[in-house]
């Protein structure tokens, strides 16, 4: 029904073939053993809820099976762009 | 039978198809093209239910969407019966049968009304918080009460005989209301080329102009809505959608659309049609054109049978052919309410008197009526109604210029029917449901769609314009705006020329004083349907509600299925005036979807039964039926779950299953376990990051078992995976893990470590797993095969390349049983052939088919884990006394590692895997049962743990238990507790959960 842009086919396709991961741009720390309880539990728990702005992970899941970011309003759930990982957002919060 | 109120002649009615219905059990008549409400109007019937909290009688106040009382219950039998129907949008068909939903034991002789009489004090706002909050232990025995007593409503107890359909559409226009604004609006986008879709909760297009007398082109109004359907259906690209409730619209510019597509036929739906469609719309614009209802005003007793809508009134005169009563006082504080008024002189019956609030009215319509000498009384009201189960008169009094209290005496007027209207309000529900917060609009009396994100557009009553020539214009203008918007070119459209009527300035009034105070005058209703009051606003603003919200929750306004559509503007302006604000500034609830109330059918669509959800079956699924498996869900899989014998019980057959693989050998069907295969040169370093053990020096043609852990270092799935060749494995997965995994390992490959050269794929379908199991499975398998199988050539943890039954396979010799096992995967198709040639060759070996629960007791014999049965998300390798299968040589700090070296996850006393052994052996604990160390102890009992696996063993001749102990793998040989719910306690011994060949013998042969 409703159409999402997959920047890997390169083609808007149906809502249901994704979905939502999670917060965009969470590396993995480099040195997990080098990171103490809290910046571990940082890293894995603490993730952000704003009002407005916001970077996402999605998977194209019953399509090409990749990642990419999604910058998306979540007060009017407009998506703003998308954009493939290892990529930077170009539009970003105030 | 007669019908009393008919009129000989016009309407939209054919009185030469006359139509029975059944009304509370007696039959009544109508006519095509009434509603059920018209019809019931057109008998006299006045009392169509009771009211919900004091159980007044109540008769049909409106004629569309908005109608709170005539909530009826619809249907001939059981199987067909539905709830919530509004009597004023049913259409009338041959044979319907409906009922009153409130009121025992009838709508006409009611217990529950006494309590209504004896008056507000025994019912007060917050009635229910207040009353039946305390003490808590009786609040079941309140709740069945207060369900007896109020209710509208029941659902069906048999199966629905109806099929429903969802249907996704996109289109460019979306138009919302086909009356003069939406109709203009669809005219225009199509002659521009663009798809629309226009839908209209009513039988046929015209919106309002089906229920006036209005002319257009100086001819009736039908004609050119009759033109413009017609023009509409030329077009290949337009879909007109009659008895569609748009009731809903989402982010996006997402529309869900109800359609009754054969409601309006018959008790059941023809053969092969859906009874109703849910279409899910995609618009590029959406164009709200859904008018506006009117507002009654708030009076002494206005809830009285024979209280209406002035608009009602004319629309079931000018519409139906039916005149609601004998007499009519008509209360308004506008010129449009006049229209009643005329309407009623016009069909030949007594007009009263009309109550202007206003000093003056002088408007055209007020013009009309003072020409026709009718009796007009300014300056006043209709302060409080006469009768009980039908209006009998009317108080009028004189009121102050600002409507704030009675200034003169008290006049008795007689009479059978009360309109009024306190002007109207804009149909502003769709538009906030996308969660625009509407605008007060002080020139109109009413909110209107305030700013929003979505792509729409507004025109006619929504936007509080009455008039038709600005309705039209306005259509026309949104037409033109989304084609242009759309990228489409103007399109020309000639409106036709509208009368327009001379009108005035309505007076801002909602609540009509009485000579006592409100909290002492007779009941002011605002909301009809869930009895709330004026003075009961007032008692929860005094008692320190300020919010708008607040005061909603508090009285109940606006919270019946009719969401508030008549009575919530009223109810504001009541608070706003209780809390000295004005109603802007008390604001508005919001209104959310569905507008009108829609059926679960029309919501499950196809999507019901054993269409509900995909069921994944293995190759083998048809032999396992024809022997008489029983299934289990795993995931969407139908898995074996054991395979009964005669009049065998579960546990016989589980008893003989597991006899049956330790003594000689049976087989799982192990398909549905997931696979993903895996290659690339870095395939190798991958394992070893997502896995917790090793995996460097896998040679080809070994299999390892793994454990797989979140960063938060849980176990949440396992397997085990086999090195094909230097770049390449197979990994498997629990069956219901399998598409998390993928996804897992693809997450963490493309975001984290795209450097790896590694590829994922899953073939869970397309193979075939079939596992042998036992001490006779190599004997067996040597039948079927030419391939060495000793000992010596092919050990325990190998996996082979061979043909069997002629076929090429896999087999891997891995065990989860405990004994000698082999794991054969053949190409999916070849699936069946192979495992009827292992029953051909099996039988002399007693093979035994074996489900998962056979499967299940095995394994704790031996105490292998299942994934999402012994873990939960909270334990880690060594919770699961599995440290042997974390490697700490690792380089690469894997995914869990540093997680399970947390501070919480390395404290003494966690809660750790143990097994069970009970002292009574024939006692099998429920999974489930928390573990106590005094089953003496006051209650809460401290607890220290919970049993995950229980099984009987038939092998061992004793239960056995897999479960979690505070500190247990220290506490081997202590005894703990098992209260149950019965109030017996079961004892046991902690132990090592390897009840069976500890020391792996059987497997290693």
């Amino acid at each position: 029904m409703f159409h999402i842009y997959c920047p890997h086919c390169a083609e808007y396709r149906e809502e249901e073939e994704f979905h939502a991961a999670g917060q965009a741009h969470i590396p993995r720390p480099l040195d997990p053993e080098a990171c103490s309880d809290k910046e571990w539990g940082e890293y894995m728990f603490f993730r952000k809820n704003p009002r407005g702005i916001h970077h996402e992970l999605w998977v194209h899941a019953a399509g090409c099976r990749k990642f990419f970011n999604m910058t998306r309003n979540t007060q009017t759930y407009e998506i703003k762009e998308v954009y493939k990982i290892g990529e930077q957002p170009s539009v970003v919060a105030e | 039978m007669t019908q009393q109120n008919r009129l000989q002649s016009g309407g939209r009615i054919d009185r030469s198809k006359p139509l029975t219905f059944t009304y509370n059990g007696k039959q009544f008549s109508g006519f095509q093209g009434d509603t059920l409400a018209s019809a019931m109007l057109a008998n006299g019937i006045d009392v169509v239910g009771r009211s919900f909290k004091y159980s007044r009688p109540r008769g049909i106040v409106a004629c569309g969407a908005e109608e709170p009382n005539a909530v009826l219950q619809l249907g001939a039998t059981e199987a067909t019966q539905v709830p919530n129907v509004r009597a004023t949008q049913q259409e009338l068909f041959n044979g319907l049968v409906s009922a009153s939903t409130n009121g025992w034991p009838s709508v006409d002789n009611d217990v529950m009304g006494l309590m209504g009489k004896v008056g507000g004090s025994m019912m007060p706002p917050g009635f229910y918080y207040k009353t039946f909050m305390f003490p808590q232990s009786l609040w079941d025995t309140y709740e069945s009460m207060i369900r007896k007593a109020a209710g509208l409503g029941r659902s069906p107890l048999e199966s629905d005989p109806d099929t429903y359909d969802n249907v996704n559409q996109h289109c460019d226009v979306m138009i919302v209301g086909a009356g003069p604004a939406g109709l203009a609006a669809a005219l225009t986008a199509a002659r521009g080329g663009a798809r629309v879709i226009i839908a209209d909760e009513q039988n046929e297009f015209g919106g309002s102009l089906l229920n006036t007398k209005e002319t257009l082109d100086g001819k009736p109004a039908a004609e050119w809505v009759n033109a413009v359907v017609a023009e509409l259906a030329t077009f290949e690209d337009v879909m007109m959608l009659p008895r569609s409730t748009v009731n809903g619209y989402h982010d996006h510019n997402f529309v869900t659309i109800h359609e009754r597509c054969t409601d309006h036929l018959a008790d059941i739906a023809p053969v092969n049609q859906a009874r109703q469609k849910l279409h899910r719309v995609r618009a590029k614009w959406v164009v709200l054109a859904t008018g506006a209802h009117e507002r009654p005003l708030v009076f002494s007793n206005n809830d009285v049978p024979g209280c209406m809508v002035s608009n009602a009134v004319s629309t079931y005169i000018n519409r139906y052919g039916v005149v609601p009563g004998n007499e009519l006082v008509l209360m308004t504080t506008n010129d449009y309410g006049y229209q009643a008024a005329l309407d009623w002189d016009d069909a030949g019956r007594k007009v009263v008197a009309i109550v202007d609030t206003r000093a003056s009215g002088c408007g055209a319509r007020a013009e009309e009526a003072r020409k026709r000498g009718l009796n007009i009384i300014t300056g006043s009201a209709v302060i409080e109604v006469q009768g009980s189960k039908r209006v009998s008169g009317v108080s009028v009094a004189a009121i102050s210029a600002d409507g704030g209290k009675v200034i003169g005496s008290v006049t008795k007027l007689k009479t059978d029917t009360v309109a009024s209207s306190g002007g109207w309000s804009p149909v502003i529900h769709l538009s906030s449901h996308t969660g625009s917060r509407p605008t007060w609009d002080d020139k109109i009396v009413g909110f209107v769609p305030g700013p929003t994100v979505q792509k729409q557009l507004t025109a006619g009553g929504i936007n509080g314009q009455y008039d038709t020539a600005v309705a039209l214009k306005q259509g026309f203008d949104a037409g033109q705006k989304a084609l242009t918007e759309t990228g489409l070119s103007a399109a020309e459209v000639v409106l036709p020329k509208a009368e327009t009527l001379k009108s005035d300035t309505p007076m801002t009034l909602f609540h009509i004083p009485h000579i006592k105070p409100t909290s002492a005058a007779p009941k002011q209703f605002v909301d009809y349907q869930t009895d709330v009051t004026a003075a009961g606003i007032e008692v929860a603003c005094r008692e320190g509600y300020e919010s708008i919200e607040h005061v909603k929750r508090y009285t109940a306004m606006g919270f019946g299925t009719d969401q508030g559509k008549l009575g919530n503007i009223n109810g504001m302006a009541v608070a706003a005036k209780a809390l000295n604000k004005t109603i802007p500034e008390t604001g508005t609830t919001i209104f959310r979807p569905n507008y009108t109330p829609i059926s679960f059918g029309a919501i499950a669509g196809r999507n019901c039964g054993s269409l509900f959800d995909p069921e994944r079956y293995s190759a083998m699924h048809k032999w396992h039926v024809e022997h008489g498996a029983k299934f289990e869900d795993v995931g969407q899989w139908k898995r074996p779950w054991y395979f009964p014998q005669g009049n065998e019980t579960m546990q016989e057959s589980l008893d003989r299953e597991c006899l049956a693989v330790r003594d000689s050998v049976g087989i799982l069907d192990a398909s549905t376990l997931g696979k993903i295969d895996v290659q690339g040169k870095d395939a190798r370093e991958f394992l070893g990051r997502v896995y917790s053990n090793a995996w460097a020096k896998l040679a080809v043609g070994k299999c390892r078992y793994g454990l797989m852990c979140g960063e938060d270092g849980m176990v949440f799935d396992d397997g085990v995976s086999a090195c094909l060749g230097d770049n390449h494995f197979v990994m498997t997965t629990t069956t219901g893990g399998a598409a998390r995994v993928l996804e897992w390992l693809e997450i963490y490959h493309q975001t984290e470590w795209p450097e790896l050269e590694v590829y994922f794929n899953t073939v869970t379908d397309h193979w075939s797993t079939l596992t042998i199991s036992g001490p006779n499975s190599r004997k067996l398998l040597s039948e079927l095969t030419d391939y060495d199988l000793s000992n010596d050539n092919f050990k325990f943890m190998d996996w082979k390349q061979m043909k069997v039954a002629g076929v090429p396979a896999r087999v891997f010799r891995i065990s989860f049983t405990g004994e000698l096992s082999f794991e054969i995967n053949v190409q999916a198709n070849y699936g069946t052939h192979v495992w009827e040639k292992l029953f051909e060759a099996g039988k002399k070996y007693n093979l035994t088919p074996y489900g998962t629960e056979t499967m299940h007791i095995l394994r704790a014999e031996k105490g292998f884990i299942i994934a999402g049965q012994d873990t939960d998300g909270s334990v880690h390798p060594y919770d699961l006394g599995m440290g042997w299968c974390v490697s700490n040589q690792k380089p690469f700090s894997y995914i869990g590692k540093r997680g399970m070296n947390r501070e919480d996850c390395v404290r003494p006393n966690r809660k750790q895997l143990v097994g069970l052994k009970t002292k009574d052996p024939k006692a099998v604990i429920p999974e489930g049962a928390q573990a106590v160390l005094d089953p003496k102890a006051p209650i809460p009992m401290p607890m220290e743990g919970h049993v995950t696996s229980s099984y009987w063993s038939a092998n061992l001749g004793h239960s056995i238990a897999m479960g979690f102990i505070k500190g247990g793998l220290d506490k081997m040989g202590e005894t703990v507790f098992y209260p149950l719910a019965d109030g017996t306690v079961i004892e046991a011994e902690i132990c090592s959960p390897i009840f069976l060949d500890p020391k792996g013998e059987r497997q290693n042969v």
